[in-house]
């Protein structure tokens, strides 16, 4: 192993991570009380300038090498969702800032980069034993952020449900990679199936390491039946930590999941695949059917956002390259979407200061702006076009199209019409009921005004220009393989 | 000069479309002006199928003034008009009573200006009609007429009675008239409108020229059912279409409603012409497009015929209403031309059939101008009198001798009193029906016997009789503007009573060049 | 290079939308004149396309072609042939009528024009369209502000019911025809969504049977056909007029346009297979949509009906397959479109003076209203297929096209045109005619010159290809010959 540029290279992001990390310790601790909330233009110019200067620093859309030792993979793959949830983290940032107690205690943002750096590391992992070192670094932070609000109960009970079934999960998880490592003599990704064929290890066994994985994994994705952390944990964290946590914390579960799955276990993809099905259909049905009749904003779209994991795991299930550029693009629309909802959550419970759906009433009056921002969120979570949310879904059914399942893509579409009737449901209450409160007007900081801004008009491009982004989702399925 | 020959009959179907648009632009409330241009502008008509009658030639055989513009190609139906004999002559009496029907409605006074519009669109059905040499044209204008009149009935019939319709609820009797007027003839319309379809399916063109041949010839069908079977449900789907427009017994019932409860103008072209559209199609299209059909349920023709005759008669002959009466005498009077019809069809080609259909064509317009005639003088009685009922009348003779005369002489018209025209129309078609159907023309016969019954009931309790106080000192003798739409008439009638050969000379040629 | 008239035409009406959107809420006549300066637009360039086309030459023209994902094979492709130019025409006329319709509404009619532009860009797209992918985009951008008009502007009584519902159908539909949609794409093995191309793939005859279904009804669904047609009537109820009229007389349209693009069209063998019994369908709705019109009370619910029954003369007139039939169904579809928007603008004047929909209610409505009585008895004529109006020249083909190939079926059809006849006759009879009740005495105000113009201009053009076919005929014939060419002739 000789240490080159190149190695540093291919980490400069978590490389620059860390030294925001550190900057952003240091910035805490130095400044007063009232400039904290700075740090948080901090965290988001930064991880604006780490995006742009690993760019550069990307890997060969063909070659794909592993680094450090073998710990990790210099791949498309990693590079995609590493810019994803760095991107993420930016726009978390921004709309902390100014909300309640979060932006003015910089430890929140420490917590963010670190959990970050997690992530890049989780969704770079090529070594089983930095992937579970990475996960819990992902996996701790969030439980604090969590639970960041300790006065409130509702906080902390996310918190620690959160860092309870995560623990648990996490332990299942360990002991499966404990087992594949027991089966195959490596904790190298890239080795085990190779080592697995030469020993004659019945697939029973197989299957069986393959489901504690799933376990962990399934916790992570929130996939049907390890969701149930899922409602309570998102309605009672602070909203941008939901946010944050729905999505960059999904999607690099996701990426980690289909690394795994489709590199260990190649051979029995028969079995994971029909697993991951049932899974996909149970996921998007529940969390679809459940939203249906929630009374709180926050909770209905935590089912919403089980649910959508459910349409994400579909273009999985179709084990193509296809099937998982769909996957990767559904996770990238998603993310936007996802955090443009919580994100405008975000701005209108810091006025109104609740997150029942009756206080959305009349939305429409008292901020036009915050409204259809709300109708372009809504609509493409409801993936209607020319959103974002519509080509993730098309793209997504037509890999199961394509890949002879037109069952799962006709369930996909059913559940897409429950779906709309609750999102049309929200936009009715936004725009068609009153309430006394109208002339007031909702106070939306600079720094949430940039967030939305370019949350939204992303999804508006993700729908209508999306050249750019199917070629750039297609390398990153190549690479996996 | 050309351009005008060229297209004579394009101008005289357009005209009226004309003069209802300069009735468009002209204010609502100049009722007079509406009235006096009306008037006028009917005239255009008139005088151009005058010079259409002395252009023409009756010798030559075929449509003349032919004109052909596309219009829907892709169905193969064009624009295609012309004239023969037959509907040269219901052209003229189209125009002659249109202009005469304006002036009856000097006396309207509510809403003149949508009144003379839809007159003039009337008029313009009507002649789409008899000039139509295409089938779907024919249709169009055939179910358009319908429009206009429904209007005239609806909203300027008779103010007074009340019918009881389903549910008890209770509607005018004008509106109950003009919707059983149009639902009943669309519905009878249907079946035309299907077989006109079929046809154009069938024979690949809606051109009634070119169908003469090419339709009488058809002996594949395109359908799992053999031609006869076709051509004969065609046959009566036509049939029934002009059977319930003539009227015959028993798909009459429509008209005695609308007949009474219409305005005088109203039912001046209603029975005048709107009626003879159906003695038309059968002429037009019946004959010439199934002889084989028509000569095989002949027999079933005459006899709703000779019934319509019989039941129209007594009809008239018990009632009270003088405008019904009148009503009836015209399902009585029709009930000739189909018999006439009837025996042509039968006797295809024979001279009996050339003079059945010469009496049949003649009575259309006889009937039009006595029957307008009477309902004219009705009217005239029911503005001074309001009323229509024959047991208030009696005695008008001596208190209004002039109307009086008018009344017997042109109810002598109508009875077929020698000398007059009534009488020419009548003898040619029992002369022609006896040879061909002999039992059925003896009943219509003591039809005729009941004809004389009901005029001479309607005169005697009308002009005869004892003074009603009423009327005493209250009624005004007819005046110059009713005595000029009545003696136009009046001429006429006593014209081609006396010399005929004018008219049936046309007739003559046209029939004989047809068949 | 060409103008890309087109495109024009399909994004105008968004853009203004936009433009609209940045318009302060409060300046509510600059809001209504930008708005009726776009509808202008799209009116002079739809005409400009309607009286462009070179029928002569026929086939698809105004063409422009874009890559928009190259990797699926997916084009911003648009072309006009002779079928959908008379659409183009007649979402032309609508929007402009509409937005004259619309001058009075009070309540954000920034965001309610905002919307109607966005759905009618959607119309315009879906129309123009030849690539599968960019159909079905523009169809559902044609769905979703249809939830936001009817549930905002709509009838409060049942507003937020039938929005929801018509949303949910439409959707439905909508899905089920992308599956089918994708499914072809994949079958077809050649990589790429233009409709052109995939005119010429050879798919199975199996696999047409199969797929037919769902694409055609998925998109007959908003053609209202039987027994999906649910949705309708309740959804015309409750929307506003412009809405109303968008709705009946352009996206319905939208459905069954899409329904003979997609599923006739490109899976010939499986609509030929399926038609026989599609048909009794059509049949339903246009014997039984017309029977429930007419015991309807509610002025709206009848016109809303007789939409589900002359939309089903259109559908029937596709599933004959052959050329009068398809001729007959084009010129419906525009026949309909104009004369619909007529009757719900008519009734929007009505109810907005009355307050009350109810027709025994109504009465003598001619004395104050007399341009809207005429509006309406030309409508009403039109309705019932009279000659010398454009019903009758759109319904006579499709009767002579169901002679060519299910007589049995015409014969059953034309029981419609009398129960029409009917209840129009009586409506007009009790709405316009005898007596006015005394609540309205002396309430009703008169039409204003906007509410003038667009009848008028409505009531002109129905007569103007009643009379004059010629304007109307000719084009559609070279589009159903586009048509025909696919599925094997007459």
């Amino acid at each position: 192993m000789s240490l080159d540029a190149s190695m540093f290279l291919s980490i400069l992001p978590q490389i620059l991570l860390v030294v925001l990390g550190a900057v952003v310790l240091v910035l805490e601790l130095i400044l007063p009380e009232e400039h904290q909330r700075n740090i948080g233009w901090v965290t988001a110019i930064g991880t604006g300038i780490i995006l742009l200067l690993s760019i550069p620093a990307r890997p060969d859309a063909e070659s794909a090498e592993l680094v450090w030792g073998g710990m990790l993979r210099h791949d498309w793959l990693s590079y995609t969702f590493t810019m994803l949830v760095i991107f993420g983290a930016g726009i978390t940032a921004l709309f902390a800032m100014d909300y309640k107690e979060l932006g003015s205690r910089g430890g929140f943002f420490v917590l963010l980069i670190a959990s970050t750096l997690g992530m890049a590391f989780m969704v770079s992992a090529a070594d089983l034993i930095t992937l579970y070192v990475a996960i819990e670094t992902t996996a701790i932070p969030l439980y604090i952020l969590a639970g960041f609000f300790v006065m409130r109960d509702d906080s902390t009970e996310a918190g620690f449900k959160y860092f309870l079934f995560g623990a648990l999960t996490s332990a299942v998880l360990l002991y499966g990679f404990s087992l594949l490592f027991g089966f195959s003599g490596t904790t190298n990704i890239y080795q085990i199936a190779n080592n697995l064929q030469n020993t004659s290890l019945p697939t029973g066994a197989l299957v069986g390491t393959l489901l504690l994985v799933l376990v962990g994994f399934s916790f992570k994705i929130s996939g049907v039946p390890f969701h149930f952390w899922a409602p309570d944990v998102y309605q009672g964290a602070p909203t941008p930590v939901t946010g944050f946590l729905s999505t960059a914390s999904k999607a690099a579960g996701f990426a980690v999941l289909a690394r795994v799955l489709l590199v260990v276990y190649p051979d029995i993809s028969l079995q994971w695949g029909a697993v991951l099905a049932a899974m996909a259909v149970a996921t998007m049905t529940l969390g679809n059917l459940l939203a249906i009749s929630q009374k709180n904003i926050k909770r209905m779209l935590a089912y919403s956002s089980i649910a959508h994991a459910g349409y994400a795991l579909i273009g999985l299930v179709a084990i193509s390259r296809i099937g998982i550029s769909s996957m990767v693009l559904y996770l990238i629309v998603y993310l936007v979407t996802n955090l443009a909802a919580f994100g405008i959550i975000t701005i209108y419970s810091r006025t109104v200061g609740s997150d029942d759906m009756t206080a959305y009433y009349g939305m429409s009056r008292r901020s036009p702006w915050l409204a259809i921002a709300l109708l372009v969120a809504f609509l493409s979570l409801a993936g209607m076009p020319p959103l974002g949310g519509f080509i993730a879904k098309v793209y997504v059914f037509a890999a199961a199209v394509d890949a002879n399942m037109i069952w799962l893509a006709i369930i996909g579409v059913i559940n897409a019409i429950f779906g709309l009737y609750y999102y049309l449901t929200v936009l009715k209450y936004v725009y068609l009921f009153r309430s006394e409160d109208e002339d007031k007007p909702i106070t939306i900081t600079r720094p949430m005004k940039l967030a939305i801004t370019v949350l939204t008009v992303g999804i508006i491009l993700l729908g209508t220009i999306f050249g750019p982004w199917f070629d750039w989702v297609t390398t990153t399925a190549t690479a996996v393989f | 000069m050309d351009f005008f020959a060229d297209h004579l009959l394009f101008l005289i179907l357009l005209s009226p479309v004309f003069s209802a648009v300069v009735h468009l632009l002209i204010p609502g409330e100049l009722d007079n002006l509406h009235r006096w241009t009306a008037f006028v502008l009917s005239l255009i008509p008139l005088v151009l199928s005058i010079v259409l009658w002395f252009l023409f030639i009756p010798s030559e055989p075929g449509y003349q003034f032919q004109e052909m513009y596309v219009w829907y190609s892709p169905i193969n139906s064009s624009f295609h008009i012309g004239v023969d004999g037959i509907s040269l002559v219901l052209v003229l009496l189209t125009t002659i009573l249109t202009p005469l029907a304006i002036l009856t409605s000097f006396t309207i006074t509510d809403r003149v200006k949508a009144y003379m519009i839809l007159f003039f669109l009337l008029e313009m059905g009507m002649l789409g009609v008899f000039l139509s040499l295409d089938l779907l044209f024919f249709f169009v204008f055939w179910e358009f007429g319908l429009v206009p009149m429904y209007f005239i009935i609806n909203q300027w019939g008779s103010e007074k009675g009340e019918r009881e319709v389903w549910g008890g609820h209770k509607v005018k009797a004008r509106t109950y008239a003009s919707f059983k007027f149009m639902i009943v003839t669309m519905v009878g319309s249907l079946g035309l409108l299907l077989a006109i379809q079929m046809i154009g399916v069938a024979a690949g063109t809606f051109d009634i020229l070119v169908l003469t041949e090419k339709w009488v010839s058809l002996d594949k069908s395109t359908f799992n059912i053999p031609i006869e079977t076709v051509k004969a449900i065609a046959f009566w789907a036509f049939a029934i279409a002009f059977l319930v427009k003539v009227p015959v017994w028993p798909f009459h019932t429509w008209l005695p409603d609308a007949h009474t409860e219409a305005p005088t103008a109203g039912s001046m072209l209603l029975a005048g012409v709107l009626l003879k559209l159906g003695g038309y199609g059968f002429l037009r299209l019946v004959l010439p497009f199934y002889p084989e059909e028509s000569k095989y349920f002949a027999g079933a023709l005459a006899f709703l015929a000779v019934a319509s005759i019989i039941h129209g008669a007594l009809a008239a002959w018990g009632q009270d209403d003088f405008k019904r009466l009148v009503a009836y005498s015209s399902v009585n009077h029709m009930g000739f031309v189909v018999l006439g019809i009837a025996a042509a069809a039968f006797a295809y080609g024979t001279i009996d059939a050339t003079i059945a259909l010469e009496g049949a064509v003649l009575q259309m317009f006889n009937h039009g101008l006595s029957a307008a005639g009477m309902f004219f003088l009705v009217g005239v009685i029911y503005e001074r009198t309001h009323t229509r009922s024959l047991k208030e009348f009696s005695g008008l003779l001596s208190l209004i001798p002039v109307y009086g005369g008018i009344l017997i002489f042109t109810s002598m018209a109508s009875l077929g009193l020698p000398g007059l025209n009534g009488f020419v129309s009548e003898f040619l078609v029992v002369r022609g029906a006896w040879p061909v159907f002999t039992i059925y023309t003896a009943l219509a016969m003591i039809g005729l016997f009941f004809t004389g019954a009901y005029i001479l009931k309607g005169i005697k309790m009308t002009l005869q009789g004892p003074i009603n106080i009423r009327w005493l000192n209250h009624l005004q003798e007819i005046n110059s503007r009713e005595l000029f739409v009545i003696i136009p008439l009046m001429i006429l009638m006593l014209w081609i009573g006396i010399w005929p050969a004018w008219i049936l000379s046309v007739i003559n040629y046209a029939v004989m060049s047809l068949y | 290079m060409q103008f890309p008239i087109l495109s024009f035409v399909v994004f105008t009406p968004v853009v203004a939308g936009i433009l609209i959107l940045l318009i302060p809420g409060e300046r509510k006549n600059e809001i209504r004149v930008t708005a009726l300066a776009a509808g202008t637009l799209a009116l002079v360039l739809s005409l400009w396309v309607y009286f462009s086309y070179d029928i002569a030459a026929g086939g698809y023209q105004f063409v422009e072609k874009y890559s928009w994902l190259p990797q699926l094979g997916v084009s911003y492709h648009v072309g006009v042939d002779g079928m959908n130019t008379p659409l183009v025409l007649l979402t032309g006329i609508v929007m402009f009528t509409g937005v004259l319709i619309s001058w009075g509404i009070d309540d954000r009619p920034r965001e309610f024009f905002a919307f109607l532009f966005i759905l009618a860009t959607g119309v315009f797209g879906v129309f123009v369209a030849l690539d599968l992918f960019m159909l079905i985009f523009f169809y559902e951008i044609a769905v979703f502000p249809m939830y936001l008009l009817i549930a905002i502007w709509g009838w409060k009584v049942t507003r937020e019911y039938a929005a929801m519902k018509l949303t949910l159908f439409l959707f439905v539909g909508s899905v089920f025809a992308l599956v089918g949609a994708l499914a072809m794409y994949f079958a077809s093995g050649l990589g790429t969504f233009d409709m052109l191309a995939l005119e010429n793939a050879d798919f199975s005859t199996t696999f047409q049977r199969f797929w037919f279904p769902f694409v055609f009804f998925g998109f007959a669904v908003l053609g209202g056909i039987f027994p999906f047609h649910n949705w309708s009537p309740d959804g015309h109820v409750a929307a506003p007029t412009a809405v109303s009229m968008f709705h009946a007389g352009v996206l319905m349209k939208l459905g069954a346009f899409a329904a003979l693009r997609v599923g006739i069209m490109l899976l010939p063998e499986g609509a030929s297979y399926h038609m026989p019994w599609i048909i009794i369908l059509t049949l339903v709705n246009v014997v039984y949509g017309a029977f429930i019109a007419s015991v309807q009370s509610d002025f709206k619910y009848v016109i809303g009906f007789s939409s589900v029954s002359h939309m089903g003369l259109v559908l029937m007139g596709f599933a004959t397959l052959n050329a009068e039939g398809m001729l007959g169904a084009g010129i419906q579809m525009f026949s309909h479109g104009i004369m619909t928007a007529l009757f719900f603008a008519v009734v929007g004047m009505v109810y907005d003076r009355a307050h009350t929909r109810e027709i025994p209610k109504l009465g003598g409505f001619r004395k104050v209203m007399p341009i809207v009585t005429i509006a309406f008895i030309v409508g009403g004529l039109v309705s019932m297929g009279m000659p010398g109006f454009s019903g009758f020249v759109a319904e006579f083909p499709i009767f002579m096209g169901l002679w060519r190939s299910y007589p049995l079926i015409a014969i059953i059809a034309v029981i419609s045109i009398v129960i029409t006849a009917s209840y129009i006759i009586r409506i007009i009879g009790q709405v316009f005619f005898g007596k006015m009740p005394s609540e309205f005495v002396g309430h009703i105000t008169r039409i204003n010159k906007l509410d003038k113009v667009a009848l008028i201009f409505l009531s002109v053009i129905l007569i103007l290809v009643g009379v004059y076919p010629p304007i109307m005929v000719p084009l559609v014939s070279s589009g159903v010959d586009n048509v025909l060419r696919l599925i094997g002739g007459a």
